[in-house]
């Protein structure tokens, strides 16, 4: 293989891809995850849990734009292919991101009685949101299948990925929050990781008889021996949250970020290995990268704009982060 | 069920809503921008107030276009996948374009302009609002570029079926884009100061005499008062780019069916296609010839002319009357209203009342505008490359019709949610007037004060 631009310009862009679907399930994952946990949480819980994430939900959202738009950009064939195959959850998704984004601002301007009903909508937009997002990856997993058994194995992946997001929302709560919500949420997060936990071992138990091409990309000699520091290292961490756990939130708040970082480090292990899964194929079994890639002078275009502008994406996002950093106060338009 | 047509009525469902909120918020960015810096010049509160009203209705209405933008994202995979298949070259670049020098820029930084006041230094907030409403401008311009090269496509070549970009330049500043560009900008200024116009007037009839509701009222009326001359003239201008290079759409505008001098302007007809002429025709003779070609015995091209290739006739024939009804009725309205503001300090209650429902006008003519351009464009999704027919993807049209209905039913809940809002924040700040507490005083800790507390 030779590495001229026809070669890697795909390449790049899968991975720049990858980093921008990583990185939206990360940041918008804490704030969905929120959403969920919205149910259980008591009025004034929901205004501090609403100021927790209110800066930072839209910036989060627009990873996913960009994912979608490099996919469109990038790989244009598979972008065609993938969105029809996913034609129905794709809507159920955009109908739930519609439902909580609008949510967010309307329960904060409406007279006080109805504010109530933007309450349930902000939670059922997120959970199906969030469900929807599950069952896609499931249902791609698998190459677009949509026979019974490649879409029970999706809600099987939906249920893991909620409970997921409503770690990752346990997680940034206790970051963001003091006192008593600070320990419920302590409380969130342990019951979402055994869910999450129940959820991962049932995946990678159905994976091998659903798709044998995975199974075979795993487990041979000695991509086996390569590979293994990938589960091995996300068991570990996962563990040793849990035995966190029991000992937060600290005195002083010490370490009351670990919680998140270490469930986006595992995050970040789990898409790695998911990654590893479909190489070489944008649409698995169907199309590689290089077949779906658009043009290279296109491609080329985009990555002047992509090399120039994303670090300078980071950096302002670091900057809003920090801005609205400690612990979140009551949300008012100053 | 034929998937065509449901995929035309959700993707146009889905823009008429998303475009809405977007053409809110472009012009809505530098009218906040303008509240701060008389604010920063004067310490006027007032100033501040207004900005804290209408920041909210910006925060509002972006949320709302965020969303109903993500769902446009999507909606090129899911129902037109033909059309990145054949101009993703040329499309591609454009939208990533558009997301990483605008989308990231307005989200990251609309946190700060929205709950930062007090966090950062009043500079670094002015910058804020300042990069916020840049952005939305910014986005606007990749946006117009890559539908004004839709409309009039320049700067490429066809290899197999599909389009490979030779000239970005030429791609970017195709030969409508500028026109479009400005008569879109000017909108946008027209529905936002049309909007604070006329809820400000609500808060006026409700007795409200507050420094900040005049200075909103008289910031809307102004700027409503000059920019809709400007509008006119370049909507002239973008009329005669249209006739040079879409003369079909033109022709279908005007329903004028015969290519030939004096030319009369319709001003009531119900075109019928079918019968290729005009019924019940009420019209001004040689008033197109002498529009569209400055003397009455100027040659306007006529829709026989494209047999099979020219748009429906009779929609593009009414949106745009209603475009430049609303126009007219925008330049009366702001005029007779900017005369009383300055002459005699004072608004009329039955102008007051009817500056209310015209807070909407904006959005009808903006509306009304885009439907003339984009159903203009018919059969062709890329003129001359692409027909709309070829780009839709092979998705059941039961599955379609479906989540149109869905979405349907979620646009119209939405707008009347939104809209209730609006009316609430008016209300409220009617009551309040002057006497509302600025925000953010509870953890005026964190940062500066406000002037005058």
């Amino acid at each position: 293989m030779t590495y001229d631009w026809p070669i890697l310009l795909p390449l790049i862009f899968a991975g720049l891809m990858g980093l921008a679907i990583l990185i939206y399930v990360i940041l918008d994952g804490f704030d969905l995850g929120i959403g969920i946990l919205f149910s259980l949480a008591e009025d004034t819980e929901q205004d501090t849990m609403i100021a927790a994430i209110g800066p930072f939900w839209d910036a989060n959202e627009t990873w996913l734009v960009l994912a979608v738009g490099l996919l469109l950009v990038a790989f244009p064939l598979a972008h065609g292919v993938i969105l029809t195959a996913l034609y129905i959850p794709v809507f159920v998704l955009l109908v739930g991101l519609i439902l909580r984004g609008v949510a967010f601002d309307f329960r904060a301007k409406v007279p006080a009685g109805k504010k109530h009903r933007w309450n349930r909508i902000f939670f059922l937009g997120s959970l199906i949101a969030s469900l929807a997002q599950g069952y896609m990856l499931g249902v791609y997993v698998l190459g677009l299948d949509i026979r019974p058994g490649g879409m029970a194995f999706g809600v099987l992946v939906a249920f893991c990925l909620a409970a997921a997001y409503a770690a990752m929302g346990a997680a940034w709560v206790i970051y963001k929050t003091e006192g008593a919500l600070q320990k419920k949420a302590v409380g969130w997060l342990r019951t979402a990781l055994v869910l999450t936990a129940l959820g991962m071992a049932a995946v990678s138990l159905a994976t091998p008889f659903a798709s044998p091409r995975i199974f075979a990309k795993w487990f041979v000699w000695p991509q086996m021996l390569y590979l293994s520091p990938l589960p091995i290292l996300s068991a570990l961490l996962f563990v040793w949250l849990w035995r966190q756990t029991f000992h937060l939130p600290r005195p002083d708040d010490r370490h009351a970020l670990t919680p998140f970082l270490t469930l986006a480090a595992i995050f970040a292990l789990g898409f790695a290995g998911l990654a590893w899964s479909f190489y070489p194929f944008v649409v698995p079994d169907r199309l590689t990268i290089w077949q779906a890639a658009a043009a290279t002078e296109s491609l080329a275009i985009i990555l002047a704009g992509t090399v120039v502008v994303l670090p300078i994406i980071i950096f302002y996002s670091f900057y809003a982060y920090r801005v609205f950093g400690g612990k979140a106060t009551d949300l008012t338009y100053d | 069920m034929d998937p065509l047509i449901f995929s035309r009525m959700q993707f146009g469902a889905n823009i008429s809503f998303h475009i809405l909120f977007p053409t809110i918020t472009i012009a809505l960015g530098w009218v906040l921008l303008f509240f701060k810096l008389r604010y920063n010049a004067t310490n006027d509160s007032a100033w501040m107030r207004a900005y804290f009203t209408w920041v909210k209705v910006f925060a509002l209405s972006f949320a709302m276009g965020v969303v109903s933008g993500v769902t446009m994202s999507f909606q090129f995979g899911t129902n037109w996948p033909g059309y990145m298949e054949h101009v993703g070259n040329i499309a591609g670049p454009l939208l990533a374009y558009e997301i990483l020098t605008a989308f990231f820029l307005e989200a990251a930084f609309l946190g700060i302009m929205l709950f930062g006041f007090r966090r950062v230094s009043n500079r670094v907030h002015t910058l804020a609002t300042v990069l916020v409403a840049g952005g939305t401008t910014v986005s606007a311009f990749w946006i117009i570029a890559l539908n004004s090269w839709m409309q009039t496509p320049a700067g490429f070549e066809m290899r197999d079926g599909v389009a490979h970009a030779v000239d970005w330049w030429a791609i970017v500043f195709n030969p409508s884009m500028p026109y479009r560009l400005v008569h879109m900008l000017l909108a946008s200024g027209l529905t936002v100061s049309f909007l604070i116009a006329g809820l400000s007037a609500l808060r006026y009839l409700k007795g409200d005499r507050s420094e900040s509701m005049w200075k909103a009222l008289r910031t809307g009326v102004f700027t409503a008062a000059i920019l809709i001359p400007i509008q006119i003239l370049a909507g002239d201008q973008h009329g005669l780019n249209t006739l040079e290079h879409q003369p079909q759409k033109i022709a279908a505008m005007e329903a004028n069916w015969n290519t030939g001098p004096n030319v009369p302007l319709v001003l009531f007809a119900l075109p019928d296609e079918a019968a290729r002429e005009n019924r019940f025709e009420v019209a001004i003779p040689d008033g197109a010839s002498l529009i569209l070609r400055h003397s009455t015995d100027g040659v306007v091209p006529g829709l026989n002319d494209y047999p099979g290739n020219h748009p429906p006739v009779f929609p593009l024939f009414w949106s745009f009357r209603i475009m430049v009804g609303t126009g007219l009725l925008m330049l009366a309205v702001s005029w007779s209203a900017a005369f009383f503001l300055k002459r005699r300090h004072t608004l009329p209650r039955p102008l007051a009342m009817l500056m209310v429902p015209m807070a909407l006008s904006g959005w009808l003519a903006t509306l009304a505008g885009w439907y003339t351009t984009e159903i203009g464009r018919q059969p062709w999704l890329v003129t001359g490359v692409l027909k709309t027919a070829d780009a839709v993807g092979p998705v059941a049209g039961s599955h379609v019709a479906l989540t149109l209905a869905v979405y349907l039913i979620l646009y119209v809940l939405l707008l009347i949610a939104y809209l209730g809002v609006l009316v609430h924040l008016a209300l409220k700040a009617a009551k309040d007037g002057d006497t509302s507490p600025l925000p953010g005083v509870l953890n005026a800790a964190l940062s500066q004060p406000a002037a005058g507390e």
